[in-house]
């Protein structure tokens, strides 16, 4: 009696395929009758590889900071543990940063995982949804009202976020953008730092903001009047005085701000 | 009208669509992969709409896992439709493979075994698409790098089966035949010569890298990251003087090169269309 063939199931073929440990899947032949592992590993290396690549695009200054080689060890590491749950690479990635805070051989760089975050903030914004910003005749319509001022509610730009860090990530970011090692060592990385991430036109930008600035841009993304942003903001102020003008009009210069609703207003 | 005009396009790369605008390109069409654009806004879309407005479009499904043993992710071809009814493409393609299980997804093309029960799951999932997208899917011939002992049918067979069965179109790789060609010591002719000429709605050309099995053997590995090679053209032309002229791809997808580099290949693949057609028509 002829043996029914071995099929392999996708599920022993998947897991294979991220675990090199494990045996490969029976089943499985070459027309010369050689050892279908090595061929097998084509797959694997394909998976391995494109996903490793995918975020080395990602996160190219993670990369630049722990060298190519370290980089595409824990790239592995991190795609065999958390392959995508999307088949649209630009989603993959996301639970990177905290990841890279657990990982110990990277512990030296405790500014690391915050890298990792201000750059996947990157990528949302680049293709967060595209939004108008507020026309200066709208600007002028709006504050003609100060009386209802502190009740207006700020409408800000899809691509907008903000990340408040431990670390001078924002700054370091700037200067991992040209080669010039002299500005990459001048960072004070000790240095708390708050970054804004916006998309301004077609470019991506991350600005340093001060401490209160960011709590402020923070409050009104969470969908609270200006008047609550401010007091937020000015508690936080300390050695570092909140500035409202200056806030608001960074995000307008950055084409941040794409709503404003006074109270009445049919919203 | 012929509808089979020679035409050749390229891959749309994010490097060259500045230039592509700005100076054009001279090409009949492009094509894109339907992953690349399923984002919320930006640049990227933009610059599609930009695109699609001067030049014909191919949209290219690269996640669809068509041959999963699990249903198919309905979000996802959700997705794909409302792409597919944004830029009106004048093609729609996917994969015969598979490329998730559950929920995790691999970013290959895995391989199936061609058997009765693949059939039945792979026809489901394109009737499912074909009824989604209203409209007729091209499916693509996979590079392959082993072979299932449960195999009861060749891949032209299945193909034969899965066109006749659900009615798609057929995109000829032509570089996906030659690297399965060499890698199952398979002649690669004999796939091509049997499939329908009038399924064929599309080719591929592109690159491969060279490798070698555990016996030592030609392993090719389909990287899409050099020219076409010369095999390839050969295989190219022979394909062409039977078909007539087909909407013929340049696929670079790694190491990608000048656009003059991909405009002149797809040049090179426009004039043995017409070389093809004289011929056709100087036998009629």
């Amino acid at each position: 009696m002829i043996q029914p063939s071995l099929r392999p199931t996708q599920g022993d073929f998947a897991a294979a395929l991220l675990d090199a440990e494990r045996a490969v899947p029976s089943g499985l032949c070459a027309w010369n009758g050689s050892d279908p592992a090595a061929r097998f590993a084509v797959y694997r290396n394909n998976v391995v590889v494109s996903l490793t690549q995918a975020l080395a695009d990602g996160f190219p200054v993670v990369q630049q900071l722990v060298g190519d080689e370290f980089f595409a060890a824990m790239a592995r590491v991190y795609a065999c543990a958390h392959p995508p749950r999307s088949p649209i690479l630009a989603e993959y990635g996301d639970g990177f940063g905290d990841w890279i805070a657990d990982f110990e051989p990277a512990a030296s760089l405790p500014y690391l995982p915050d890298m990792a975050r201000l750059e996947r903030a990157r990528v949302h914004a680049f293709h967060a949804a595209d939004a108008t910003p507020l026309t200066a005749d709208a600007l002028t319509r709006h504050l003609a009202a100060p009386q209802q001022l502190a009740q207006a509610r700020l409408v800000l730009h899809p691509s907008l976020a903000v990340l408040r860090s431990a670390w001078a990530v924002a700054s370091l970011w700037a200067a991992h953008q040209s080669d010039d090692a002299a500005s990459i060592g001048a960072v004070r990385l000790e240095h708390a730092e708050s970054a804004l991430v916006v998309r301004e036109g077609d470019d991506v930008i991350v600005l340093p903001v001060p401490l209160p600035a960011a709590s402020f841009i923070q409050t009104l993304a969470a969908g609270c009047p200006l008047g609550a942003a401010v007091a937020t903001a000015s508690v936080l102020g300390g050695a570092d005085p909140f500035d409202l003008a200056g806030s608001l009009a960074l995000l307008i210069r950055h084409g941040a701000l794409i709503g404003w609703f006074s109270p009445g207003d049919d919203a | 009208m012929n509808i089979n005009a020679p035409r050749a396009g390229i891959g749309l790369k994010a490097a060259h669509v500045t230039a592509v605008l700005t100076q054009g390109a001279a090409v009949d069409f492009f094509e894109v992969h339907a992953e690349n654009y399923m984002v919320a806004g930006g640049p990227h879309l933009r610059h599609l709409e930009q695109v699609r407005a001067r030049w014909p479009l191919s949209i290219h499904g690269v996640g669809l896992s068509i041959g999963a043993d699990g249903a198919l992710d309905a979000q996802h071809l959700d997705r794909l439709a409302a792409l597919v009814q944004r830029f009106e493409p004048h093609w729609v393609s996917e994969h015969l493979a598979w490329s998730s299980h559950g929920r995790h997804c691999f970013n290959d093309l895995l391989p199936l075994p061609y058997d009765a029960v693949t059939l039945h799951r792979v026809c489901d999932h394109i009737d499912q698409v074909q009824h989604r997208l209203r409209r007729r899917l091209l499916l693509e011939n996979p590079s392959t790098y082993i072979e299932f002992t449960a195999s009861t049918m060749s891949e032209a067979q299945f193909l034969v089966e899965v066109r006749r069965r659900t009615g798609c179109a057929l995109l000829l790789d032509i570089n996906n035949a030659y690297v399965s060609g060499v890698n199952h010591a398979r002649d690669p002719w004999l796939l091509i010569e049997a499939l329908p000429a009038e399924a064929i709605g599309e080719i591929h050309l592109a690159g491969f890298a060279e490798d070698r099995d555990a016996a030592g053997d030609r392993l090719l590995i389909d990287h899409h990251g050099s020219a076409v090679d010369g095999a390839v053209w050969a295989l190219y032309r022979r394909t062409v003087e039977r078909l007539g002229p087909r909407p013929t791809l340049i696929e670079r997808d790694n190491d990608v090169p000048a656009l003059a580099v991909l405009t002149a290949e797809a040049s090179l693949a426009l004039e043995l269309q017409r070389a093809a057609a004289a011929t056709q028509r100087a036998a009629a």
